[in-house]
């Protein structure tokens, strides 16, 4: 398919576009924000000669234009730089914390993905019956309340009271796959339970849009069995919307998980990132930002190639 | 020295508890024996047990932090410093100055040259022995133009850091200072080796960091060759980087560490009452001013500052705003437990009257007064302010609550604003308390209020070896703060920290909570 591989190929540039964007946006919104590493590093007990040493240390005098131009030029051959605050190389700062997130994520993504479409499948068919009005509650109900609420409240049933799992997210470098899961058994449930009605409810939406079109009545009428009308007729025509909000929400599990990331101690990309920010730790945020970008870029476009394959007038545009 | 010796020997076969050895020690090496006024606490003490594995859940870690101890500011940097590393004196659990890698000091008589004399025999983790080279080089981290040191404020008083053959430093002051030894019990001021890397945490210290991961957590192994006796008692001990009070109450409760930095004083009463759970409650020098800047108008009015200074209810904000967990303020900077508070200077109280005469006096006529707040100073400041302003309504006061955003307060509020909300840390002496906030040319001196007679009596009195005489120099000055200053001071906060009841000898400190920051090297655990 030489217009999917084009249009791939147009989604990338214009992602790389985004990313630049991105990149400078978040370079002058931390210009803005009041002082500079040197004055937030040692808050109350700043004085102009330790501040002076600091910046000139770490060339923060120069003009923004000229710093920016520094970190994109490293940026290019692959060199994200040092942190300012403490002087490490970015990657071996960022990786670690990459990891856990996308462990986290894709935990919760697992249980929450298959529950929530197999919830909106059943409440469809099922519509207006009293499964579907509890799920309805039950979801509702569930996103209605802040995260961190839901954490607190998993945390003090489950590891105060019954004390089945821990309250707090350590995860050692040498645990096992099944030890790690046991660890962030609580957050991967919070986050599933934020996740699942939005994601069920929209499945919900367009399969009982697609099932009251005029085509489904015709298979009814021939008598096609419901598994098959539900299967073979409706859920491929309503793959597009739920790809779109599937992936909405993985891209939250990535990027917008700091309140769960406080409420368990786990130590993922959102507290790297509030960390930075609150240090002004340019080059460190920056990266921060970048991986959040790619993170939408990426699976949105995934969601619309999921969305052209699925529907063949958009494979095969007239 | 060699009676020194055979004190530290006592203290080896538990003859003499380590409060006694504190103020023993104090006498011996300075001559201002601050340890003499305070009242012997001791008690018989248990002996400490071996092993264990201590974890405790602590404020202030960030994924920016490195173990270099130079720009520490949180509890997380100030703990974690004091595993590895150990200063020249150590701030005893009852306010004296306790001989560390210094064991022993004598000042000259006009207190501008000491000499302390370095311990022997003591090894860095890396298996070099500590020698006065060390020392000198440490200090002089903290000196000069381009430190990047939070002790660079109070270094500046030091001229010369020399060393005097291989066990000996002179130190020189610019100006007489009764109290240096216990600046040197600063939680910048780690003695290191010689030409080290400073991100290396090779120290002297009772624990050998071999893990540690930025905003997440420190690891610390027992260092074999510890120099105190009874001292690093656990086989290991882990900070774990836990900013949520929630969190870190639930880890508590459910064994996942021992110890908990800062109980939140909203539950404390609650986690109280949880079995195997012992709160460790200290008072301490840490307070909460609403600073006036006496070289803005209105503030530079001494009528007007009294006014708002009678239009607070003290009691009240202790109450509401600490839960009880402190005490009030008498609009010194100096606490009660301060072997020189002084104790006859009447406690302001709440007097609305008062308040209105002295701002009648003033001119006032009821316009609104706009006071900054943010819960960046401390959490509760918002709650102070709103508190306030009821209070002040009383007397016919208008407070404005200004909200000011948390991100950037020290910066763009902190004296800036001409009437704002904010925080002090309490600091080892009294002297170093005046001479930072309140001292004319002092660079933190937040109320702008600058009298020349009370630095003449200030510099004086930091050079006064004699005790009794010292103690009335300090009234007179914090009778000055008190009734010409700048600052409301409503209250001090307590340390409150929590732990399992299995943790012993938790010492408390009025310096800080977690027993001084130290709780690593004091305490032990049963069973």
């Amino acid at each position: 398919m030489p217009d999917l591989a084009r249009l791939i190929g147009k989604r990338l540039l214009l992602g790389l576009l985004t990313l630049f964007a991105v990149s400078v946006l978040v370079f002058i919104g931390t210009e803005l924000l009041p002082g500079d590493l040197a004055e937030v590093i040692l808050g109350q007990t700043a004085t102009p000669e330790a501040v002076a040493a600091i910046r000139a240390k770490l060339n923060l005098g120069d003009p923004a234009v000229l710093r920016y131009w520094r970190w994109f030029s490293g940026v290019l051959v692959g060199d994200f730089g040092n942190s300012l605050a403490s002087g490490r190389p970015i990657v071996t700062v960022l990786l670690p914390r990459l990891q856990a997130t996308l462990f986290l994520a894709a935990t919760a993504a697992v249980i929450a993905v298959p529950l929530a479409i197999a919830l909106g499948l059943l409440s469809a068919l099922w519509r207006d019956r009293t499964f579907d009005k509890t799920t309805s509650a039950a979801t509702l109900a569930a996103i209605s309340m802040p995260e961190f609420f839901i954490g607190y409240l998993l945390v003090y049933v489950f590891a105060v009271q019954l004390g089945w799992f821990p309250a707090i997210s350590r995860i050692s470098p040498s645990a096992g796959f099944g030890q790690k899961l046991w660890a962030i058994a609580l957050p991967a449930l919070t986050l599933t339970l934020v996740t699942t009605g939005h994601m069920m409810r929209m499945t919900r939406a367009a399969v009982v849009q697609v099932l009251s079109a005029p085509y489904i009545e015709m298979a009814e009428l021939k008598g096609t069995p419901r598994r098959a009308i539900i299967f073979r007729h409706a859920l491929p025509n309503a793959i597009g919307p739920i790809a779109n909000v599937v992936v909405l929400n993985l891209a939250f599990l990535v990027v917008g998980v700091i309140l769960v990331e406080v409420v368990f101690v786990y130590p993922g990309m959102g507290q790297l990132m509030v960390d930075a920010v609150s240090k002004r730790d340019i080059p460190l945020i920056q990266a921060c930002a970048i991986v959040f970008a790619i993170t939408y870029v990426g699976l949105n476009m995934l969601a619309d190639i999921v969305s052209i394959l699925a529907n063949p007038r958009l494979r095969h545009p007239r | 020295m060699s009676r020194f010796d055979s004190y530290d020997h006592l203290l080896r076969q538990g003859a003499l508890d380590r409060r006694g050895f504190g103020k023993l020690a104090a006498m011996l090496g300075a001559g201002a024996s601050l340890g003499a006024l305070w009242p012997s606490m001791a008690g018989a003490q248990e002996e400490p047990k071996k092993g264990g594995d201590l974890a405790i859940g602590i404020t202030g870690g960030a994924t920016t932090d490195t173990l270099n101890p130079l720009p520490s500011t949180s509890s997380l940097h100030a703990a974690t410093n004091f595993m590895w590393g150990n200063c020249l004196v150590e701030y005893g659990s009852d306010g004296s100055a306790v001989p560390e890698l210094a064991e022993s000091w004598e000042p000259s008589p006009d207190a501008k040259t000491w000499k302390f004399n370095i311990r022997k025999g003591v090894t860095f983790h890396d298996g070099k022995e500590l020698t006065a080279e060390d020392v000198v080089w440490s200090l002089n981290l903290h000196r000069g133009e381009n430190t990047e040191s939070g002790a660079a404020g109070y270094m500046t008083s030091v001229t010369d850091v020399k060393a005097d053959g291989t066990h000996a430093v002179i130190i020189t002051l610019d100006s007489g200072n009764a109290d240096l030894p216990y600046l040197l019990t600063d939680y910048h001021l780690l003695i290191m080796p010689k030409d080290s890397e400073l991100t290396a945490g090779i120290g002297t210290g009772p624990y050998k960091i071999t893990e540690y991961d930025p905003g997440v957590r420190v690891f610390g192994e027992l260092n074999e060759n510890y120099f105190k006796p009874g001292r690093g008692n656990c086989a290991t001990v882990e900070l774990l980087a836990i900013n949520d009070p929630a969190a870190r109450t639930a880890a508590l409760q459910t064994g996942q560490i021992n110890v908990m930095e800062r109980a939140d004083p909203k539950t404390v009463e609650l986690l109280s009452r949880a079995p195997g759970i012992a709160i460790h409650r200290a008072a301490g020098g840490g307070h909460y001013p609403l600073l006036m800047r006496c070289d803005t108008a209105p503030f530079d009015n001494v009528d007007f500052r009294l006014g708002l200074k009678y239009a607070a209810d003290r009691e009240d904000i202790v109450d509401k705003v600490l839960r009880g967990l402190g005490k009030v303020g008498n609009d010194h900077p100096i606490p009660s437990g301060d072997p020189f508070f002084a104790k006859n200077l009447e406690q302001r109280v709440y007097d609305p009257d008062k308040a209105k005469f002295h701002m009648k006096k003033a001119g006032y006529g009821g316009e609104a007064i706009p006071l900054s707040t943010s819960d960046a100073a401390f959490s509760g400041a918002v709650d102070t302010a709103v508190l306030y302003q009821q209070h002040a309504a009383k007397a016919g006061i208008t407070i404005d609550v200004i909200r000011e955003p948390a991100d950037g307060y020290w910066n763009d509020v902190w004296m800036k604003k001409p009437f704002s909300v904010s925080y002090w840390g309490g600091r080892p002496t009294a002297d170093l308390m005046l001479t930072v906030a309140y001292k004319s040319d002092a660079a933190w001196n937040d109320t702008f209020w600058r009298r020349p007679g009370f630095d003449k009596i200030l510099l004086e009195a930091r050079a006064e070896l004699d005790p009794a005489k010292r103690t009335e120099m300090y009234a007179e000055l914090q009778a000055m703060i008190r009734d010409d200053g700048g600052a409301l001071i409503p209250m001090f906060n307590d340390f409150v920290d929590a732990a399992v009841d299995t943790v012993k000898n938790f010492e408390l400190s009025p310096q800080y909570g977690l027993a001084g920051m130290r709780a690593p090297e004091r305490v032990w655990m049963e069973g």
